[in-house]
């Protein structure tokens, strides 16, 4: 029950960082570890601010 | 892994499905049948579930497996491109949460609302059936052929299957479309704002709010979306009802109290600042805002309609359907279909579609899901938003939407008018309404979004009661939809720069740099002079300026979204699935032949720009003045205003049959070739590709 509730939490905070250009900060940890370990790792606070900058590059990504 | 392969139904099943349809019909035999009688609101809610979750599971599923051929084992480009970032295999209720907030906005809950002087039928059968052959296919398709090739773009994707000079026009289209969107919502916020200085004042906070978030997540504790957000929003609602005490003082309430034309020339400053300044300072905390608010208010709706189970007060079907309306002129048909775009069709979803989340969807059996559903909940809102404003009183709906030329600024003439038109309501009942919600007048308050925070205002005074709830409820509704309009025209802006610089680039390469300061403010400005033009010309209009600029907004936006079906349509065809060509060619033909019948109403006939433009010519080469003109400068301003919007609408008709022709050409060419001619990305079996990542 407890493990269920953590995992809707935790796709419910996923879901809303998403909807604002944030993606899942430990995917991409996860990934920069398996794939490119000679990349450096971002903290969470570089992470936030690169991902917020390339959220208005362009491109629509909301309706009116 | 778990994979949303089709079962067969058994019979308990089918047997389940048949009394839902049965359900589903007579619910629909309830709202369209019975006359003399006010219906409730519930029978339109249930009639509505039924029919999407039967064309859902039916139609949605013929799609995913005969006409895009969806497969499950087909690796998707968040598995193939897998970057950590943009890239990202991700659960399948998440990317429909992200979906949804994408595609959600302030569009299903405007067109419903103005829709309603028709009646609430002709609105709720279009969005129902709309939304079911056409919005939801277009989105699922776009969405099915950008997963096929590698996530691309909608410009991308017409470039590659229409040609290099399709993509180009589809680009001046989109161009178009953006900065008529921007105009008409903007305007939406001045004809909420107008000498409302509680409704100014609680708009205006949210920029002090939305710096101070911007700095909490910057340096304080950057990235703490949330807990900054609650944050906000505390802040938000006090500001709501401090509002109340600044309109209530005189001295206060003056510095807050704009005209139309004073808002006008606010929002075109601010949407220039607020574009040019860095992102993560004013843009960005706006949008979170934006974003939650936006679902927590459409959730609240749905409580609020559903536990105040409301009676419709509007007539199932007015005398509006002939296009003498006051809300908008023109006929059921084309006019409904353009003035419903968002909701149950829109051109705009398929640049989501093609954005971000087929960059995200992990499999494609779950591409129905996100693309076919998401799109059924955005109809669902439009169906909550046709709810509340038919559960006004007809008489209130009438003077907050009827222009001040037809109803004058009293309320005992508008009272009067609206009784000769057959809606019965006395000038008592006007003021008392006004008195409710906080404001000294809710007359011509043209535009959705006032006339929807009344009648949301309303339904939660039902369940919610308390003396003064009327007017706060409505100040959250009217600040909802300012904030999120708001957030729309900035991140609008910037994307209208970006696209302007590309344009421009075209022609002169180191415009295109985004970097540049000079190129930055340079296509800001001529970005925010577009879409400005055509906002003032709105703020000024002595007819509301929604009842210019609607139109043109729908006959823009269905424009793009027949042309995202015309796509469809070709690439079924270059597939070599011609027998199931009419899935996306019947709604492709039928959004071709609205937007050019509206299109052509508007260049010649009675409604025309054209004849608007010539009896004001003629007037003035007699010497006379036309009201509401009330000098020659303001005649020829009326003159020059509808010749630009008869220009535009000739542009966008043209736009139309240029992409028909690409479109037809490259059919023809198609249904002649032997073998598939579509630029598909090789398959590679979904098994293969996550071996290799992991």
């Amino acid at each position: 029950m407890n493990k269920t509730l953590s995992l809707f939490w935790h796709r419910l905070v996923q879901t809303a960082r998403l909807s604002c250009g944030i993606p899942d900060y430990d995917v991409y940890v996860a990934h920069l570890r398996t794939h490119h370990p000679e990349r450096k790792v971002p903290s969470y606070a570089e992470f936030f601010r690169e991902r917020q900058t390339a959220r208005y590059k362009g491109t629509g990504g909301r309706c009116c | 892994m778990e994979i949303s392969a089709t079962k067969p139904t058994g019979i308990v099943g089918k047997m389940l499905w048949a009394i839902l349809a049965i359900i589903g019909a007579a619910c629909l035999a309830v709202i369209a049948l019975r006359r003399g009688e006010p219906v409730n609101a519930i029978w339109l809610v249930a009639a509505s579930i039924a029919v999407f979750m039967i064309a859902y599971r039916f139609y949605g599923r013929f799609i995913e497996r005969y006409v895009l051929q969806m497969d499950p084992s087909r690796a998707p480009p968040s598995v193939l491109r897998n970057d950590g970032l943009d890239y990202v295999p991700t659960d399948k209720w998440v990317v429909f949460g992200h979906h949804f907030a994408a595609i959600a906005g302030a569009g299903p809950l405007v067109g419903p609302v103005l829709a309603a002087q028709m009646g609430y039928l002709p609105g709720t059968l279009w969005i129902l059936f709309g939304v079911v052959f056409a919005g939801a296919v277009q989105d699922f398709m776009i969405l099915g052929l950008s997963v096929r090739r590698d996530a691309r773009s909608l410009g991308h994707m017409l470039r590659e299957e229409l040609g290099p000079l399709a993509g180009v026009v589809a680009m001046f289209g989109l161009l178009a479309l953006m900065m008529i969107v921007l105009a008409v919502l903007a305007l939406v916020v001045v004809k909420a704002l107008t000498h409302s200085p509680w409704g100014t004042f609680s708009v205006a906070c949210t920029i002090p709010i939305a710096l101070l978030m911007g700095v909490y997540l910057r340096w304080l504790r950057p990235g703490r979306i949330l807990e900054i957000s609650l944050l906000g929003l505390v802040l938000l609602l006090s500001s709501i009802a401090y509002g109340a005490h600044v309109a209530t003082t005189p001295a206060l309430a003056a510095i807050f109290d704009f005209d139309a034309k004073s808002l006008a020339w606010l929002l075109i400053g601010y949407g220039f600042f607020a574009s040019v300044l860095p992102v993560w300072l004013l843009l960005a905390p706006r949008d979170y805002l934006s974003t939650f608010l936006k679902i927590g208010t459409i959730a609240l709706l749905a409580i609020a309609i559903l536990f105040s189970a409301p009676q419709l007060q509007m007539p199932a079907v007015s005398k509006f359907i002939d296009g003498t309306g006051p809300v908008f002129q023109g006929q059921l048909f084309p006019f409904l279909f353009i003035t419903i775009a968002c909701g149950a069709v829109s051109g705009w979803h398929s640049i989501i579609a093609s954005g971000t989340t087929p960059k995200l969807l992990s499999n494609e059996g779950e591409a129905r899901m996100v693309g076919y559903g998401g799109m059924l909940m955005e109809a669902f809102v439009a169906v909550m938003a046709l709810i509340a404003a038919s559960s006004l009183h007809p008489g209130v709906y009438f003077s907050m939407n009827a222009p001040t030329a037809l109803i004058g600024n009293t309320v005992e003439h508008a009272a009067s008018v609206i009784s000769q038109w057959g809606f019965v309501v006395t000038p008592d009942e006007l003021s008392r309404t006004a008195h409710d919600i906080g404001e000294t007048s809710i007359l011509s308050r043209a535009g959705g979004a006032p006339t929807l925070a009344v009648g949301m205002a309303q339904l939660l005074h039902n369940i919610l009661p308390g003396e003064r709830m009327t007017a706060f409820w409505y100040h959250y509704a009217i600040l909802f939809e300012a904030l999120f309009i708001l957030t729309t025209v900035d991140a609008g802006t910037r994307v209208g720069r970006f696209m302007i610089q590309e344009i421009a680039g075209l022609v002169h390469e180191p415009l295109k740099s985004t970097e540049s300061w000079i190129g930055n403010v340079l296509a800001t400005s001529i970005c925010v002079a577009l879409w400005g033009y055509f906002l003032y010309q709105g703020a000024v209009d002595p007819l509301g300026g929604i009842n210019t600029l609607w139109p043109l907004f729908g006959i823009a936006n269905q424009m793009l979204a027949a042309i995202a079906l015309m796509l469809a349509t070709v690439v079924t065809v270059k597939l070599k699935r011609e027998r199931y060509v009419w899935v996306p060619g019947i709604p492709a033909i039928w959004l071709v032949v609205c937007t050019l019948t509206a299109g052509w109403e508007k260049l010649s006939g009675p409604i025309s720009f054209t004849v608007a433009a010539q009896t004001y010519t003629q007037a003035m080469q007699g010497g006379t003045l036309m009201a509401p003109a009330k000098n020659m400068a303001q005649m020829q301003q009326i003159i020059t205003n509808n010749s630009v919007d008869a220009t535009l609408t000739a542009l966008f008709m043209l736009l139309v049959l240029t992409m028909c022709g690409f479109s037809i050409y490259a059919v023809i060419q198609a249904w002649r070739s032997r073998y598939p001619t579509a630029h598909e990305a090789p398959r590679v079996a979904l098994d293969s590709a996550m071996a290799q990542r992991s």
